[in-house]
């Protein structure tokens, strides 16, 4: 029973840091691979509303949930419009960079030492009792409910609200998008906005949870397989896929070896590339294929 | 170098000549010189500088034969020479084998993970197959780790200095000939490649893969050929890598390290050979022109801990910058700058002659 919570907890921080990578790639083609660190940044931002609002946790979690709005929209306009026209692999590798620029950043602010984000907010994060003699957080559970909250609101963003349909027209053909008359920048804009967002939420819960050092950077990446396996233009998928990595590498690390924890969900991805490189929700047609 | 009156190539002979007018023959001449003397004059942090730089230049050859002319991008580079280093390592180790059979036998497990690496680019393009060697790194990574922990070289693995028909190999003056030869010879690889036709085959694949298999060229082959390649010199860099650190450890080679070297071939300028060196050369020498320049600072001592951070950060900074302004790197700057000093005052570029 512990097993079956320790995956959906782990599922649900995959999920939630994934549909980041889907938001954008879904939208502008680009892989985010700061992801990991603007997630960081959020939890970071954390650390320090939380010292500014002291006695106000709420009134914190909101101000940094602002904050990391602000820094994805930055991010887009300060450097992802300027690598429009640029090969798609150039934009990559830029986020690459500003990944290495905010680690930097990061430590020069807050230190490398690990914090205590819940400390900070006055908040003892206590285990609960789930039916079946397994035990969760507090904060594992809201990350739980967080990613269920998230997810079914993203849908009907998506579905039905007029901003969400033009996220998904401009990303399936963004010149037609264009000549329809959608901002495209202001759509961009909005996807690395929400993408920080969410993946903001994950950073500031993973932190509540377990602290926070350097190695956040590494969940954020194992994330990514994730959204690949699932397909990385799916939210949906991105929802099975975390099952899937998460279901492995609990498995494996169990049952196995548990220095596996880094590698599994890399092999998982292989594999799939293997078999199905688009993902088990992906659209196939849309993948680069030789 | 181009006159500003032209230069016309009259024979296919010349236009293939690696080395071809009096000025390049001098700049060859001027260089050779100054890479004997440097060893007599320098000081043993200028030789580690240099013999860095030079481990650097293989790998970034290499990784620019792969992405900048061949176009397929690796994010796993760091895999690959932690792939010569262990193998070079373990066979040292657990064998104590010399020199000689360990640098063939890293060259070997290179081309193999060569083969590894490449299968996927057969199905794969871009970002598909940046992903795919990027979790490769990761599995190269792994395997090095387990086999640390399970043979209780948890701190790392040592390896004495390598001994060379009866010579110990120890003096930093005789590991700068080393790897200078050895990064002599990848650059001369590396050009040669590049003026036959596996060069143009390769040329052709990153313009255009559809056009190049109509144009009869065994494109699976020769991207296999182009991971195969780039990956044995890789894991060779890493063999002597490990040789001259005399320690082998997977904390060496992070991803950081990986994106170092995509950083070498972006700064130096995509598909440029002479790119990758000046991107070597910049690369290596960053972090101790950050450290001399923290070290200007009123109370330096007292940012002596943040130096690692400011790295990080600068370097991001670097990259994105480059990025953004300078898409043909240092190469592009350079070509810039003869040209404008060779045509003064005019401004046309003159036919030809610009390689």
């Amino acid at each position: 029973m512990q097993l079956a919570v320790n995956i959906a907890v782990l599922a649900a921080i995959y999920a939630l840091i994934a549909c980041g990578y889907v938001l954008i790639y879904r939208v502008s083609r680009v892989l985010n691979l700061a992801h990991g660190e603007l997630m960081m940044l959020a939890a970071y931002l954390l650390l320090s509303t939380a010292s500014m609002f002291s006695g106000h946790p709420v009134a914190a979690l909101a101000a940094s949930l602002v904050l990391a709005i602000a820094v994805g929209v930055m991010v887009y306009v300060f450097l992802m419009r300027k690598m429009t026209g640029e090969q798609v692999l150039a934009a990559v590798l830029a986020t690459v960079a500003l990944g290495i620029l905010l680690r930097g950043v990061m430590v020069l602010v807050w230190s490398a030492q690990q914090q205590y984000p819940a400390q900070a907010l006055g908040w003892v994060n206590a285990s609960l009792p789930v039916p079946g003699g397994a035990r969760i957080s507090v904060a594992a559970a809201a990350l739980v409910a967080c990613t269920t909250l998230v997810y079914g609101s993203l849908f009907a963003f998506l579905r039905f609200s007029r901003w969400g349909i033009r996220m998904r027209a401009a990303g399936q053909n963004p010149l037609l998008a264009a000549q329809r008359g959608i901002g495209l920048h202001g759509i961009y804009a909005l996807a690395w906005a929400l993408a920080t967002f969410t993946g903001g939420i994950a950073g500031m819960l993973i932190a509540l949870d377990s602290g926070l050092d350097q190695t956040m950077v590494v969940i954020g990446l194992k994330a990514f397989p994730a959204a690949l396996v699932g397909g990385l233009d799916s939210l949906l998928g991105a929802l099975l896929g975390a099952l899937v990595i998460a279901a492995a590498e609990v498995l494996l690390i169990h049952y196995v070896d548990p220095l596996l924890s880094d590698v599994v969900p890399f092999l998982v991805l292989i594999a799939m590339l293997v078999v199905r490189p688009w993902g088990l929700l992906g659209t196939r047609e849309e993948l680069d294929r030789v | 170098m181009p006159f500003a009156s032209g230069y016309f190539r009259t024979s296919y002979a010349r236009d293939l000549r690696m080395i071809d007018t009096r000025t390049q023959v001098a700049g060859v001449i001027a260089l050779a010189v100054a890479a004997g003397a440097f060893p007599l004059l320098a000081g043993p942090f200028l030789l580690d500088l240099a013999n860095q730089f030079f481990l650097a230049v293989v790998g970034a050859v290499a990784l620019m034969l792969l992405t900048g002319v061949a176009g397929q991008v690796s994010l796993g580079h760091a895999g690959l020479l932690a792939a010569g280093a262990f193998t070079a390592g373990i066979l040292h180790k657990e064998a104590g084998a010399p020199i000689w059979v360990t640098l063939p036998a890293a060259a070997v497990t290179g081309a193999m993970l060569g083969v590894v690496f490449g299968l996927p680019s057969l199905r794969l393009r871009g970002l598909y197959l940046a992903v795919s060697t990027l979790a490769l790194h990761f599995v190269v990574v792994y395997i090095g780790h387990e086999y640390e922990t399970r043979r209780g070289f948890s701190t790392g693995i040592l390896i004495d200095p390598p001994r060379i028909l009866g010579f110990i190999i120890d003096d930093a003056r005789i590991w700068y000939a080393v790897l200078l030869a050895a990064a002599v010879a990848s650059v001369l690889l590396a050009l040669n490649l590049l003026r036959a036709k596996t060069g143009r085959a390769w040329r052709a694949i990153h313009d255009h893969e559809t056009v190049a298999a109509g144009l009869g060229i065994n494109v699976p082959l020769y991207k296999l050929a182009a991971f195969v390649v780039s990956s044995t010199m890789t894991a060779v860099a890493g063999a002597l890598f490990a040789y001259y650190r005399g320690f082998v450890s997977v904390e060496a080679f992070s991803l950081f390290l990986s994106i170092q070297y995509v950083a070498m071939v972006i700064i130096g300028g995509m598909g440029s050979i002479l790119g990758a060196v000046l991107g070597a050369a910049f690369v290596t020498l960053f972090p101790y022109a950050i450290e001399a320049g923290m070290g200007l600072l009123p109370n330096a001592e007292r940012y002596s801990s943040l130096i690692f951070a400011v790295n990080y950060a600068a370097f991001g900074l670097v990259m994105v910058l480059f990025l953004v302004f300078e898409p043909l790197g240092l190469v592009g700057i350079w070509r810039r700058m003869r040209d404008w000093l060779v045509l003064w005052p005019y401004k046309q570029r003159p036919l030809g002659g610009s390689k």
